[in-house]
């Protein structure tokens, strides 16, 4: 995918912002000090009276968003992964999820590929603790063109959503023209009925190389977007385990609690099939280019198509 | 205020003071001691101070109240239910099942409460947020948050309180009960949160502090706020945790205990006649 155009997913968070902004009066912007980075910057320059810097104040920043959303604001509130999942999950949960309120969560520099910051910054947890939430929507987009649709689905969507985009450049592959995103709704980006691997984020292109990659081997891989990790798409998931017969989760995130365990449940009480899930094993990261850290931890094309083969093989 | 009107208050006053103690005694738990220290309060904005309706608890310029202290919910419940909010037979229900009178407070579920609170701190945070959406959006309303001298020890609200400051929230009112009196002890002794006054000046407020359980003194700190342009406005009321029923004043054990059948009807004796006190007047 070299000649492909990359763009951070954060981008598309930041660029929807001040789509939306235009649009709609209600939306206000909060964010913890982290506008240049988590993209919010670009909807305080088009709309500054709308957008709130909180300081470096997360658990503040929460519930004045949710304070705000009680007056019937659609209030997004952005910082990194890290600070808006993990520093201020109680505010999260207390003030936003248990009042069901309009807030959107936009965690950006999810994951290991936040690279050279080191471990106290690479959020791995963050889908198990949000989706420990009753009624927390949680989504993470697979490229630009994904995060753009998905934070207009979530200013649709009645209640609070946690959204979790890249700091790294991604390949862009959804054509916008055509793509429509649906919260709740996996994609099945490629055909196949060896395997199917479902994966989300960053590890969607991840996916989609170890594909070509197990083609050229002659196994045929059906490859699943799955944007939303919850509620998950379950049809999609039983169908591809009754039709594939073998399961391999991919996400940029610890192997407890995220996308891999939401499959696994499912398939467990509905249809037992084998599963193998990617994601960080049960250790922190470390400081290292997102690259390099990617492949180390096994979150790659090649890696992905080995781990396929092995499991298809048995 | 005229005599009357203090005389009104203070019946009122005096009810909710029994819907605390019928609400914990019925419920088993609860916090009957704050809310006791706050009773007064309470009354005071749902009967005189809060632009409110209790026949239109969503009316979109209604003021706003915020019980960032959420355990004092059996006392923010009592004055709803004697305004009209609710009948007043449901304070019976509190923290049963089924119940739209959870633990603390949910505005999912009981008309008149404008936010979930509970976990402390957090209030504060969601009254600035309200304040902050109220500005924009042109709308006259107030917010009014109370908080605890105890829950003052939060981080988060000093975060808020920066963030009041910050954004000019003239249309906050931030109230403080300072009963002196936390779970584990004095606040003094546990975390001493003093001097509360000093730092909330430091922290950019317009300050009063005042004797709690006066309506002249808590009309004159409302009639104050409302003079105050660009900063946020913070009373400290100076309050006795417990108040009104003699052997759970300044008891440390009544933060979080409900009475038994002796001491809610000896609590409910004493209420009753200072009730008739201030009635045959």
């Amino acid at each position: 995918m070299a000649d492909v155009k990359k763009i951070a997913t954060r981008m598309g968070y930041g660029a929807a912002l001040k789509e939306l902004g235009a649009l709609h009066d209600n939306i206000v912007v909060f964010d913890a000090d982290l506008a240049g980075s988590t993209q919010t910057a670009t909807f305080a320059k088009a709309f500054p009276h709308r957008h709130f810097n909180c300081g470096i104040a997360e658990g503040n920043m929460m519930a004045v968003a949710a304070g705000a959303a009680t007056m019937g604001m659609v209030a997004f509130a952005s910082s990194f992964a890290m600070f808006a999942a993990g520093r201020a999950y109680e505010q999260v949960r207390n003030s936003i999820g248990y009042t069901r309120l309009n807030v959107k969560i936009g965690a950006s520099h999810g994951g290991i590929s936040v690279g050279e910051d080191g471990a106290s910054h690479q959020c791995l947890e963050d889908y198990a603790l949000m989706r420990s939430i009753p009624g927390m929507v949680v989504m993470s987009p697979a490229d630009e063109v994904e995060a753009r649709a998905m934070v207009k689905a979530a200013y649709e969507h009645e209640g609070p959503v946690y959204m979790r985009f890249g700091r790294s450049p991604v390949p862009v592959f959804h054509d916008e023209a055509t793509f429509h995103f649906e919260i709740g709704k996996g994609e099945v980006m490629r055909e196949g009925t060896d395997i199917a691997i479902i994966a989300n984020g960053l590890l969607v292109a991840e996916a989609l190389e170890a594909g070509e990659l197990l083609a050229a081997q002659g196994v045929e891989a059906r490859i699943i977007n799955m944007a939303t990790v919850k509620p998950l798409d379950e049809a999609l998931v039983l169908k591809a385990a009754e039709e594939c017969g073998r399961i391999l989760t991919c996400e940029e995130h610890s192997v407890i609690g995220g996308l891999g365990d939401a499959v696994c449940s499912l398939l467990s009480e509905k249809r037992p099939t084998p599963v193998r899930r990617i994601g960080t094993p049960d250790v922190f990261g470390h400081s290292g280019p997102a690259a390099e850290l990617l492949r180390q931890f096994g979150l790659c094309g090649p890696c992905i198509a080995q781990t396929a083969l092995e499991f298809v093989r048995g | 205020m005229t005599a009357k009107e203090k005389r009104a208050l203070e019946i009122s006053a005096c009810k909710v003071r029994m819907g605390v103690i019928e609400g914990t005694y019925a419920a088993k738990s609860g916090h009957p001691g704050g809310s006791l220290s706050s009773a007064d309060l309470f009354t005071y904005l749902y009967f005189k101070e809060l632009n409110i309706d209790p026949a239109q608890p969503d009316k979109p310029d209604r003021d706003r109240f915020v019980l960032s202290k959420g355990h004092c919910a059996p006392g923010l419940y009592a004055a709803l239910a004697l305004r009209g909010f609710f009948p007043w037979e449901d304070l019976k229900t509190l923290r049963h099942i089924g119940s739209h009178l959870q633990g603390h407070p949910n505005m999912r579920s009981t008309p008149g409460v404008d936010m979930s609170t509970g976990s402390l701190g957090q209030g504060v945070s969601a009254a600035c947020g309200m304040a902050l959406a109220a500005k924009l959006q042109g709308n006259p309303c107030r917010v009014y948050t109370l908080l605890g001298d105890g829950e003052i020890e939060e981080g988060q609200v000093w975060e808020a309180f920066m963030f009041a400051h910050h954004y000019k929230l003239d249309n906050l009112r931030v109230i403080i009960d300072n009963n002196g009196l936390q779970i584990d002890g004095p606040v003094e002794q546990v975390m001493s949160s003093y001097p509360i006054l000093d730092k909330l000046a430091a922290f950019g407020f317009e300050t009063v502090e005042i004797d709690g359980h006066d309506f002249d003194a808590l009309e004159g700190a409302f009639a104050r706020a409302k003079t105050v342009k660009e900063k946020p406005f913070a009373i400290l009321m100076r309050t006795t945790k417990g108040k009104g029923v003699s052997f759970m004043e300044d008891q440390v054990g009544w933060h979080g205990k409900a009475p038994n059948q002796e001491q809610y009807e000896i609590a409910m004796a004493e209420l009753k006649a200072k009730l008739a006190e201030l009635e045959a007047d």
